[in-house]
């Protein structure tokens, strides 16, 4: 990625180049937005929820502010407030103000003049955010035309102008396109072109890249960057994302409950943390760059109604003392200059030199963090009363034989899925064939845990469902357990759901909230006709670290992490062999994150499980799975083990992949090299010819004229490059160039 | 299968540790936590109360005429006045309230039931089972209701009235089934459905487990709307000397003949319509109960 030490001098330098006619250019850059002691409350009376309590930051022009936090930590409600964009019956107190004029409770007319043109917002859902029913060029022109007295024509030609600044090919054109036919990279595009339409001091992007895959957010990021350096704008960045902080911004401020915890420089925070939420949250990130597993925070956050009367994090805190639990502490400065905790002990753990060490217990291992209530559990109840059948090797924790010599549980051999693409709804024509899925081939030997990864649309979803429909392929073969699912009878179908679990993604939406916990768990046992689950359901609770007393309550109830413990739960009911995961930890917060992993691998290798595990989270999938596959548009692009595929990757689009993860870690995230990719996914309707990713390929651009030939025409087979490790790419050896 | 006394135990143990709760008794614990769903409960069964024990207590049975009184005001001997006809008003009243609540609530429960089975049939499994289910939809939407209940009332005449009741429903189920497919439809694709799918569970059994409760307050609701609207199909239809047949009466032909006295003779109409509407406000009320206490989630912002 080009330079960001430059830009970083550039702005210290030379702050707001785009506005310096506004500015006065002998006045010293004061902060641009100040935000003081900002409380936010909703309701009132006991019930009142304190969504924000006491916040304040400022920021210079060019500078990124990173507000840090889990979902519930008020960092979206501040930035709300700070625009006046919070309903009427929140109740805001504090000071917001924008180039030291006060905006808060500034009457509709102020806001109005100021929201979109000094200060303008970046939302994370860009689908939502734009009109679906005006052309995108006429609405960024609507944003142009409202703060500035320009002529129609004159803001439709800064429309494009704003477009090709943020990178949209062809920009004239697609200014009269409409939202729905962007992709969801090039919509936050044109909500970016939005912001700066009116060169704002102030840019608030709210989780701006949460929605998007890895490598457009690296592409997004990039724009926000260049957004920065031509309007001068200071950022602030509001994002659950450690990685996409430790690279762009200056400053950080972690918020927990309500209050900002620790605030400083991206480098004091990250690597000399005073806070002990801050040094668990940065310990809990799944690593792509480290080995070492993820530690999880215990317990969840607290609910803003009922907040502790001390310190909001002291029930989960690793260093609590009972003084802790007394007064909540206040933000002060520890250490460096500008480096500011909100912890009693600050100064001790500075004298010792950093809290990560003090919090991480002495050898921590997985199965001693998050699942240790279940280690008590399961030796003394023995494991399946109900589901006979599955051989429960004494030696799980051994280490298991050489893969070649385990059982193959699952294996998809040139699986193919598409979908018609019809129009009219009298006379269905067929105009088309989505190529979901196009030649897949993999295996899931016992004991192992296969990851398939890519971004969205690449077909791993599509591959799941293939396998859990357990019917036949439209071309191709599926092997669960020995069977061919193409030559299944009922009965036996229903034998091998028995052994074939899955997990999906968002445990609020697998788990019907019409059901008690209970039911929801017992489902599979009374279906597959065990008529008092009573026993087993508790033994599973226990099992996933859930209180067993708490059946008789709705999913709702629960928090996130609990909810997928339910899943979870629901899923080993039945003593599977295979477990399906889909996604099973992105829609959970990071410090519950690696509680959920902790208890998925440790499972795994008491019960003897084998996973098929979907991700897009490469980091994730480093610390859960053995072998990885990497999808691309339908077909896989690289599989082998872990290992040797993170270290060495050998496809192009592996190697872009894994180069636009964030690392949590802002010197490594500083001087790592990006492979920027150009351009979207293409669509699985109308895929390239030959090789699918030679269109946005980085190697592809370096390759001579018959190469490239080569690239157009054929399409590259998946070759065994090394042992264990295939990719399909014609020139896979020379992929080092990039 | 033979079970230990330990595993017994254990079991009851578990079952009393757990609570284990079905989902009967949760909604039923909900239902009358409230105090509209035990308000609306009780009103319904006063209601019932009278329709049915009602008429023991009075001196006259609704075919009798007192030829001493015609429409006489309330007294001591006709509690709540007389007819034109000289039947006494609280006999014919209860009489006729038995008939419409029968009537009404059976046909809504029916006609719901009907929509909720259709539409979830067709919704859930495409292809040629939603086609000819949506055909037979289409087709009784068509039919013209009102015609086809008038042709058939002699077959009501001689106390058919379950009969009765089950056209009547025949004619209420067409459009909440068509709401109930397109509810089906997105709910098809939720995950905990795909869930249960993978699990084994029976696609009969995903319906009324997964589907049918998930929409179950759109389903009270149109119940709740259905029993009025079955009173009220039943009136007029019993206005038009259709419906209900004389001697034989109910809330609709007594509230039709009671308009033509109400101004100079208000109990021959007051009473009746009084009791119509107390009938519908507690159906109501039990409706809402019913909806929050399916719904886990609801009452839990207000509260």
């Amino acid at each position: 990625m080009k330079g960001y030490g430059g830009l970083r001098a550039e702005s210290a330098g030379r702050p707001g180049t785009g506005r310096a006619a506004r500015d006065d250019p002998a006045e010293p850059p004061g902060p641009v937005l100040e935000v003081t002691d900002l409380h936010v409350t909703f309701g009132a009376g006991a019930g009142a929820v304190r969504a924000v309590r006491g916040v304040s930051y400022a920021v210079r022009p060019g500078e990124v502010l990173g507000v840090v936090g889990e979902s519930g930590s008020g960092k979206s409600v501040t930035s709300l407030a700070v625009m006046g964009l919070l309903p009427p019956h929140a109740r805001v107190t504090g000071s917001v103000r924008l180039h030291g004029r006060e905006i808060l409770g500034a009457d509709e007319k102020t806001l109005s003049a100021v929201r979109g043109g000094t200060i303008s917002m970046v939302f994370q859902d860009p689908l939502s955010a734009l009109t679906p029913v005006y052309r995108v060029g006429d609405q960024i022109a609507e944003a142009v035309r409202i703060h500035r007295r320009v002529s129609r024509r004159d803001a439709a030609r800064r429309a494009v102008e704003l477009l090709d600044l943020v990178g949209i090919p062809d920009a004239a054109r697609r200014a009269r396109a409409f939202p729905h036919e962007f992709s969801g990279g090039m919509r936050q595009r044109v909500m970016i072109a939005m912001a700066i339409a009116n060169d704002p001091d102030v840019l608030l992007c709210d989780e701006p890249t949460t929605a998007l895959d890895v490598t457009v957010q690296a592409q997004v990021l990039e724009v926000l960057r260049r957004a920065r350096r031509e309007t001068g704008a200071a950022i602030v960045l509001i994002t659950h994302d450690l990685g996409v902080v430790a690279g762009f911004a200056d400053r950080v401020m972690v918020m927990y409950a309500g209050r900002p915890v620790e605030a400083g420089t991206v480098d004091d925070v990250y690597l000399r943390p005073r806070m002990p939420y801050t040094a668990g949250l940065l310990a809990a990130v799944p690593r792509l760059d480290a080995a070492e597993r993820p530690v999880p925070i215990e317990g969840a956050p607290p609910s803003p109604a009922a907040l502790p009367p001390g310190c909001p994090f002291e029930p989960r805190c690793p260093l609590a003392v009972p003084a802790c639990s007394a007064a909540e502490p206040a933000l002060e400065p520890v250490g460096s200059p500008g480096h500011l905790a909100a912890c009693i002990r600050a100064e001790e753990i500075e004298a010792a030199g950093g809290a990560p060490l003090a919090v991480r217990p002495p050898g921590a291992l997985p199965a001693e963090t998050g699942a240790e209530v279940a280690a008590g559990v399961l030796p003394a109840s023995g494991v399946p009363p109900v589901a006979a059948g599955v051989p429960e090797e004494p030696g799980g924790r051994a280490a298991p034989p050489p893969r070649r010599d385990r059982e193959v549980v699952l294996a998809v051999d040139g699986l193919v899925r598409h979908y018609p693409l019809t129009k009219g709804t009298l006379l269905r024509r067929r105009i088309g064939t989505v190529q979901a899925v196009d030649g897949v081939s993999f295996d899931v030997r016992e004991r192992e845990t296969l990851a398939l990864v890519g971004e969205s649309g690449c077909g791993k979803t599509t591959t799941l469902m293939e396998i859990l429909r357990l019917a036949r392929p439209q071309r191709g073969t599926v092997t669960v357990l020995g069977r061919d699912t193409a030559a299944l009878g009922a009965r036996d179908r229903m034998a091998i759901r028995r052994d074939l679990q899955v997990v999906f993604q968002d445990p609020m939406a697998s788990l019907d909230p019409r059901m008690t916990v209970y039911d929801i768990v017992a489902e599979p046992l009374r279906t597959h006709g065990v008529r008092r689950p009573g026993p087993r359901v508790r033994e599973l609770l226990r099992l996933v670290g859930l209180e067993p007393g708490h059946a008789a309550r709705h999913p709702q109830d629960f928090s996130g992490g609990q909810r997928q413990r339910v899943g979870i739960a629901r899923a080993l009911a039945l003593e599977p062999r295979l477990v399906v995961l889909d996604e099973p930890v992105s829609a959970l917060d990071v410090s519950i994150r690696a509680g959920v992993l902790d208890l998925l691998a440790d499972l795994k290798a008491r019960l003897g499980l084998s996973y098929l595990f979907v991700a897009h989270d490469l980091a994730v999938v480093r610390h859960l799975a053995d072998r990885v596959a990497v999808m691309y548009l339908g077909v896989i692009a690289e599989i082998g083990r872990v290992e040797r595929v993170y270290a060495a990757p050998l496809h192009p689009y592996t190697r872009a992949l894994l180069s636009a993860v964030p690392v949590p870690d802002p010197g490594a995230e500083r001087s790592r090299r990006h492979i920027l990719l150009e351009g979207d996914l293409p669509s699985p309707a109308d895929p390239p010819s030959g090789c699918r990713f030679r269109t946005r390929c980085p190697l592809f651009r370096m390759l001579n004229g018959a190469e490239q030939a080569r690239c157009v025409g054929e399409r590259p087979p998946l070759r065994m490059l090394d042992d264990d490790h295939a990719a399909s790419c014609h020139f896979a050896e020379r992929s080092g160039a990039i | 299968m033979s079970v230990t006394d330990e595993e017994l135990a254990e079991q009851r143990e578990a079952g009393n540790r757990l609570g284990a709760p079905s989902r009967l008794r949760v909604v039923a614990g909900r239902f009358f936590g409230s105090f509209q769903g035990r308000a609306g409960f009780a009103l319904l069964a006063l209601m019932f109360l009278l329709a049915f024990a009602g008429p023991f207590l009075g001196r006259w049975s609704y075919t009798d005429r007192d030829f001493t009184a015609f429409l006489a005001p309330p007294s001591a001997d006709h509690w709540w006045g007389t007819l034109q006809t000289g039947a006494d008003v609280y006999a014919v009243t209860l009489r006729g309230m038995r008939r419409s609540l029968v009537v009404g609530l059976l046909a809504a429960v029916v006609g719901t039931t009907l929509a909720a089975v259709v539409g979830a049939f067709a919704g859930y499994f495409a292809g040629w089972t939603d086609r000819a289910l949506t055909w037979a939809t289409d087709l009784l939407l068509v039919l013209p209701a009102f015609l086809i209940l008038a042709v058939m009332s002699p077959l009501f005449a001689s106390g058919q009235w379950p009969l009765f009741v089950l056209v009547l429903a025949l004619f209420l189920w067409m459009v909440t089934s068509k709401i109930v497919r397109g509810v089906t439809i997105s709910l098809r694709e939720r995950e905990f459905v795909h869930a249960a799918r993978f699990m084994g569970v029976r696609p009969t059994t995903i319906i009324f487990r997964h589907i049918l409760p998930n929409m179950s307050s759109l389903l009270v609701v149109d119940a709740t709307l259905n029993v009025s609207a079955a009173i009220l199909t039943e009136t007029s239809l019993s206005y038009f000397g259709f419906g209900i047949q004389p001697p034989d009466v109910s809330l609709g032909s007594l509230i039709a003949d009671g308009t033509r006295t109400a101004l100079y003779a208000p109990w021959t109409f007051w009473f009746c319509a009084g009791l119509l509407v107390v009938t519908v406000l507690a159906v109501n009320m039990v409706g809402d109960s019913l909806r929050d206490a399916f719904d886990p989630a609801s009452g839990r912002g207000r509260r």
